[in-house]
């Protein structure tokens, strides 16, 4: 995925995920890709404003993001285990919910949201590798490098969002990648192993989502009106039930679910997942 | 149909286009196959030869089982070697949500029956299919689905409460039951059958991908019983312990016998009701290791019956008369008083159809012993007066010392679908 933010493959690529590429170096290229995007994804459609304007959104989440991220890794170099447990898992909400734009640009999700055993152990670094630390040894000691490569990491994600090519199909896909990653790693409690806070990412990716959907919504209701209104119901129905687990400003550790409580809010993930699946209607064929 | 306008104009693999099965079938069998084969390259051309050659023969032996009908297929139909047998809970509350998805599944139905791909968003890539497509291409087999509701779907949910046909409920308990929570009950319950696995499980994944947002997957189970290859005779099918089960069945063929024994009939009570039939489930696990280490004559006066024919105790031929008078040498009932066959004949005055499948699923994680048994299920037209009275005589059974009774669920199975109409239509 690193050649996609590489100006010489960004003709190439831009009808298939969103690319990230420097303005100053393409402008004239990019023209010329975007209405080889619209053309061959969009058809008749044109969701440039939706496009537009999740661009913005990824950008304000990952500024947020920045912040958090440094009174984070601030706590963890001043060895303050209780402030930066505390604020680990809100921190990366920000994170959670553009993760698909961060998984297309090359290398940050790894780096960032590597969890232990998805890279070689020398590698290993991000988020998890701070919260086994935190977590399992109670102790923040050796993080200070970790602590470091994580802002510089987030920083350097936020520099290259600025340059980011929200493509339409991309855009449609992307809210079913956010409930897959749920489906896949949160609902099962397989992201947060060591803090126990799934919850905070589960919650986060469905935001993803929904903004996706709310940002859709206009062209959905012209489309398909039924299928527009069913996404919105089913999203209030898993928002509903997510509800439920709230405990003061965040929300409860994934050990206190029974295995009733999981299956239900992953079979109300599936029912949402299926008709945002449908999304792509708005595309035409 | 504008499908077929579209077919020569189109490139790509055979099955990207909305050329169906059963279209295929068809030509086949008229020898269209250099029409269609047009616009494939070599390899393509090469490969739909051989399927139109393999499915133009079956196709003959008759490899469609008709979706519609008086009565649902799957009940008197000769059984498939494969079921998938899936119980869902209905999460909508809204009774006209249960209609469309009654609808839907109509829909599937009878194009997965017929060979045909679900949906009509099969060739466009900016959606998922809607069609899971692991059926593509492959012959339908016989596949049969059947639906039913269970008593709680007549709770005050869906305001159908004086619909419930009287004494329609869970079984009550038996002895031997060891039932477990995740393998009993269901709002609804679909029993697919096939000659093919692959074909039943695309039928249950679609109609759960279908139920989305109204109705979950609470427990589902997949059987074989030997295969129609394995045994072209088609003689009666052995269960897992050895011995050959369903010798007592009532005749499918015999209309008047269907319609004393498992057809509902229009003066039983529930008028929505007649032509279709009461099924009971059960999952029963065999302790096979126990089994396994009986004697051969322990296990023949288990069941009343000689393991290799099938015979009675003392008799020669799996069909001879069971004599439950006939004494052996020292002057003892021949057929033991507590073995199955005795208690569940009896003097045959109780009926059932039973249309059951072995099961096997891994291993029991705390004993390490095989999870395997029999997939019990039966037809009747009035549980109550046909299979409860039956199974309290089983009580005693002999058999009840190597198999636990872990599921159970009972399901009113609608009358047949005419075309245009849909399941459940008369209760719904």
């Amino acid at each position: 995925m690193k050649a996609l933010y590489t100006g010489a493959v960004l003709l190439a690529a831009a009808s298939i995920v969103l690319s990230g590429c420097s303005k100053n170096e393409n402008k004239a290229n990019e023209t010329a890709a975007n209405a080889v995007a619209n053309n061959a994804a969009a058809g008749a459609v044109d969701l440039t404003d939706a496009q537009e304007k999740y661009r913005a959104y990824g950008i304000e989440q990952c500024d947020q993001f920045i912040i958090e991220t440094e009174k984070f890794v601030n706590a963890v170099k001043a060895g303050d285990i209780d402030t930066a447990k505390q604020l680990y898992a809100p921190t990366r909400m920000y994170y959670e919910r553009i993760e698909p734009i961060a998984e297309s640009l090359g290398d940050f999700d790894p780096n960032i949201d590597a969890r232990e055993n998805d890279v070689p152990d020398a590698d290993w670094r991000g988020f998890h590798r701070i919260e086994k630390s935190l977590w399992v040894d109670n102790s923040a000691e050796g993080m200070n490098e970790f602590a470091d490569r994580l802002l510089s990491d987030v920083k350097a994600l936020r520099a290259l969002m600025e340059t980011v090519e929200v493509d339409s199909t991309m855009l449609v896909t992307g809210a079913v990648e956010l409930l897959n990653e749920v489906s896949s790693s949160k609902v099962t409690g397989e992201e947060e192993r060591y803090s126990r806070t799934d919850l905070y990412d589960f919650v986060a990716n469905v935001e993803g989502a929904k903004k996706i959907y709310e940002l859709l919504k206009p062209t959905l209701e012209q489309k398909d009106a039924d299928l527009e209104k069913q996404i919105g119901d089913r999203f209030a129905e898993l928002e509903g039930q997510l509800e439920k687990y709230k405990s003061g400003d965040g929300y409860v550790l994934f050990t206190e679910l029974k295995e009733t409580d999981t299956k239900a809010l992953s079979q109300s993930l599936d029912a949402l997942a299926e008709p945002l699946s449908q999304m792509g209607t708005i595309l035409g064929a | 149909m504008t499908e077929k306008k579209n077919r020569p104009e189109k490139q790509g693999g055979m099955w990207s286009k909305p050329v169906s099965r059963r279209d295929l079938l068809k030509m086949a069998g008229v020898g269209g196959a250099g029409l269609l084969l047009g616009g494939l390259g070599t390899g393509g051309l090469l490969g739909a030869k051989g399927l139109l050659q393999e499915n133009k023969a079956s196709a003959q032996s008759g490899d469609i089982v008709d979706f519609y009908g008086s009565h649902q297929a799957g009940i008197t139909t000769p059984s498939q070697d494969f079921i998938c047998f899936a119980s869902f809970d209905v999460t909508t509350k809204d009774a006209s949500d249960v209609r469309e998805l009654f609808k839907k599944w109509t829909e599937a139905a009878a194009a997965i029956t017929s060979g045909e791909l679900i949906g009509t968003a099969n060739d466009n890539g900016n959606l998922p299919p809607s069609d899971t497509g692991e059926a593509a291409g492959l012959n339908p087999s016989r596949i049969t689905i059947t639906f039913g509701v269970g008593p709680s779907f007549f709770d005050d949910r869906f305001g159908l409460a004086s619909k419930r046909p009287a004494g329609f409920e869970p079984l009550p308990h038996f002895n031997g039951d060891a039932l477990r929570e995740e393998w009993n009950g269901g709002d609804l319950g679909v029993q697919v059958c096939a000659n093919d696995m692959q074909v039943a499980f695309h039928a249950i994944r679609n109609l759960a991908r279908i139920a989305r947002g109204k109705a979950v997957l609470r427990w589902t189970q997949e059987g074989f019983q030997r295969t129609s290859g394995s045994d072209e005779a088609g003689a009666t099918p052995r269960n897992l312990m050895g011995f050959k089960d369903g010798t007592g069945n009532p005749d499918i063929r015999d209309e008047q016998t269907m319609n004393e024994v498992v057809w509902a009939q229009s003066g039983d009570g529930a008028s929505w009701m007649a032509g279709g039939s009461y099924m009971v489930v059960r999952r029963i696990r065999i302790r096979v290791e126990v089994w396994d280490r009986s004697t051969l004559k322990d296990q023949e006066g288990t069941f009343g019956r000689h393991r290799d024919s099938g015979a009675p105790i003392g008799s020669r031929g799996e069909f001879d008369k069971v004599d439950l008078n006939a004494k052996d040498e020292k002057g003892k009932p021949a057929i033991p008083m507590d073995s199955h066959v005795r208690l569940a004949r009896g003097d045959g005055s109780l009926r059932i159809l039973r249309r059951s499948y072995s099961y096997s699923s891994g291993l029991d994680k705390t004993t390490g012993q095989l999870d395997a048994g029999l997939l019990f299920i039966s037809y009747q037209r009035d549980i109550a007066k046909q299979f409860i009275p039956l199974q309290r005589k089983l009580a005693t059974d002999r058999l009840n010392e190597y198999i636990l009774h872990h599921g159970s669920a009972v399901f009113a199975c609608f009358p047949g679908v005419r075309k245009g109409g849909y399941i459940g239509e008369t209760l719904l």
